[in-house]
């Protein structure tokens, strides 16, 4: 399993209903409705990941978020989940909104553009920072809202979202002691678990 | 005609027509004292009768869903595409049935078939069927082949609106339900294409209220013209622009009223073969169950408070380009199906052809089939248990 769904899944409690939004291939809706008795839906655009969800029984709702989530009520949902995928959103604070409006409490992860790597790409090199982890130009990359972990909390406080929980990991997905002297500057993965 | 059959066809199979004597009380009010249903079977039913699985047709459709008649058939069954050995619905594996729903007129109680009562063609006389009733009447036919549970109930057009209808009427008699390229019911504009529909008809001088059948007339004009306007609602501008485009027959414009343009032409031979082929007074019963199918009317709940009751999981199935039942009307189902808490999967494809995208083998569509129907096979027991019936 992809390592920041490992982390993710102790989250969410068992048999919680759950919306997972660009789910890929369902891999982590697959683990919490066989190993924590979720249920709920994925939501996914893409037709080989929507695919593999049916195979997998993963229930997946072909839906592009960008269109918006009117259509689901408020507070559907236990968890609502996105994982790495806001910062391409057109509009990343009205995502959150609606996730916040149809989900009792929301997992969020994103990379830290605040992270020591890709500080140090800008201020050495002058260019925008392209890397194994970040790997597009900054003219086909579809991250158009990047953040760091400071952006996102800030965020928070502005429209008062509570931050339940939050934990940082490396580019290999590992807890290591000494990212979380300096989460922002070593850091490159955010996992933030919020509610309202 | 096949010069051999296909290894992935079902080959040739045979209908076969199944009397009810049981009365059948009808939305309408009425009742039909007996009944009979024309039927086609494909595969096995397996002895624990767990591997069954419901096709339900559209407007035009029959029992004929798959396979050969004969050698001579020009074309096999309206869905061959999906049914079959190896194919999405598997029949090594499924217990396939098709039917010709009441009402119909390929062999099923219907107007052109005789009124037990009077000797004569039922004709204008055979009461107004709804899809309520056709729901009642496969559950009377399941029961008649021993089954308690269908593995699934699949239908594309009004044969999705036969499957919604099941999960609600009887949630515990399928364990999946696949709606394609339907709708929760009908828009204005769907009435009102169906309205013109029915006036071509029953303008027609020879349809004679109906009583066609005793005046030896048929009124292929009507029926012609019905079926020309619902093609083109079938298809979709682009589906159009690139089949036809401008084309013309010729070559060249001829200056009078001619079918010059490819599309003219290729409307007019679709309504005349239809207008041979179909039953002027099947056509105005068929578009009415469609006009009157809501399964919010009786009680004016909302449809999520409605699909409440379901316990089938669901796969929605709606085409790009479908503007006859658009993408939006599928989203309804599947939004009510979420509000109400029920395992729903639902894939968009992306199709050029129409409403008519739903007989098409699309290969994303078909990969979708496929994978449903994994979960379909994975959550019947004893698949391969096979038993004779």
């Amino acid at each position: 399993m992809r390592a920041d769904l490992d982390l993710i899944k102790d989250w969410v409690e068992p048999g919680k209903r759950v919306l997972d939004l660009c789910c890929g291939d369902g891999e982590l809706l697959h683990h919490l409705q066989t190993q924590k008795q979720a249920s709920g839906y994925g939501l996914e655009i893409g037709p080989e990941n929507i695919t593999k969800c049916i195979a997998k029984g993963v229930n997946v709702i072909e839906k592009d978020i960008e269109e918006g989530l009117a259509s689901i009520k408020d507070n559907t949902f236990d968890t609502v989940i996105m994982t790495q995928a806001i910062q391409i959103m057109m509009r990343p604070d009205e995502i959150v909104d609606e996730m916040l409006r149809i989900g009792k409490e929301c997992i969020v992860t994103f990379p830290n553009f605040g992270h020591w790597r890709a500080r140090g790409y800008l201020a050495f090199r002058g260019k925008m920072p392209v890397s194994k982890f970040l790997p597009y130009t900054w003219y086909n990359t579809p991250n158009t809202h990047f953040c760091t972990f400071k952006d996102f909390e800030r965020l928070c406080v502005e429209r008062n979202i509570y931050i339940m929980e939050r934990t940082v990991v490396d580019n290999g997905h590992q807890h290591r002691w000494w990212i979380h002297l300096w989460p922002n500057m070593l850091g490159e993965i955010a996992i933030y678990r919020i509610t309202k | 005609m096949p010069a051999v059959i296909p290894e992935d066809s079902v080959g040739i199979v045979e209908p076969q027509k199944i009397e009810f004597t049981e009365p059948l009380h009808l939305s309408c009010g009425r009742t039909l004292d007996s009944y009979h249903l024309m039927v086609e079977t494909y595969g096995k039913l397996n002895a624990d009768c767990s591997n069954a699985i419901l096709i339900c047709h559209a407007l035009s459709g029959n029992h004929h869903v798959a396979g050969y008649h004969s050698m001579e058939d020009k074309k096999p069954g309206w869905w061959d595409s999906a049914i079959g050995p190896g194919k999405a619905i598997d029949t090594n594996k499924f217990f396939v049935i098709g039917l010709n729903n009441l009402g119909g007129c390929h062999g099923s109680s219907g107007p052109n078939q005789l009124n037990p009562t009077t000797g004569k063609p039922y004709g204008p006389d055979f009461p107004i069927v709804t899809v309520d009733d056709w729901v009642e009447s496969q559950a009377r036919l399941a029961d008649y082949f021993g089954i308690q549970q269908f593995a699934a109930v699949v239908g594309g057009s009004l044969g999705g609106m036969q499957a919604l209808q099941w999960s609600i009427n009887y949630p515990d008699r399928l364990r999946h339900c696949m709606v394609i390229a339907a709708a929760p019911k009908l828009s204005a504009q769907n009435i009102a294409f169906n309205e013109v529909a029915r006036q071509a008809i029953s303008q027609d001088p020879q349809f004679h209220d109906g009583h066609y059948y005793e005046e030896n007339e048929v009124p292929k004009v009507g029926l012609m013209l019905a079926r020309m306007l619902g093609h083109i609602t079938y298809l979709s501008d682009d589906g159009m622009r690139s089949k036809f485009g401008r084309e013309l027959r010729s070559g060249q414009i001829s200056y009078d009223f001619t079918p010059q343009f490819e599309v003219e032409s290729y409307l007019r031979y679709q309504g005349e073969r239809f207008s041979t082929e179909f039953d002027a007074n099947t056509y105005l019963l068929m578009t009415k169950a469609l006009d009157y199918f809501d399964p919010t009317a009786v009680t004016g709940e909302p449809l999520a408070d409605i699909l409440a009751k379901a316990k089938a999981k669901f796969m929605v199935i709606s085409f790009t380009t479908d503007w006859r039942f658009s993408p939006e009307r599928s989203h309804e189902i599947v939004d009510a199906l979420v509000d109400a808490d029920k395992q729903v999967s639902y894939a968009e494809i992306e199709a050029a052809q129409g409403h008519d995208a739903f007989l098409i083998p699309i290969p994303r569509y078909l990969n979708v089939f496929h994978a449903y129907m994994a979960r379909v096979e994975a959550d019947t027991p004893n698949l391969n248990c096979e038993g004779e019936h």
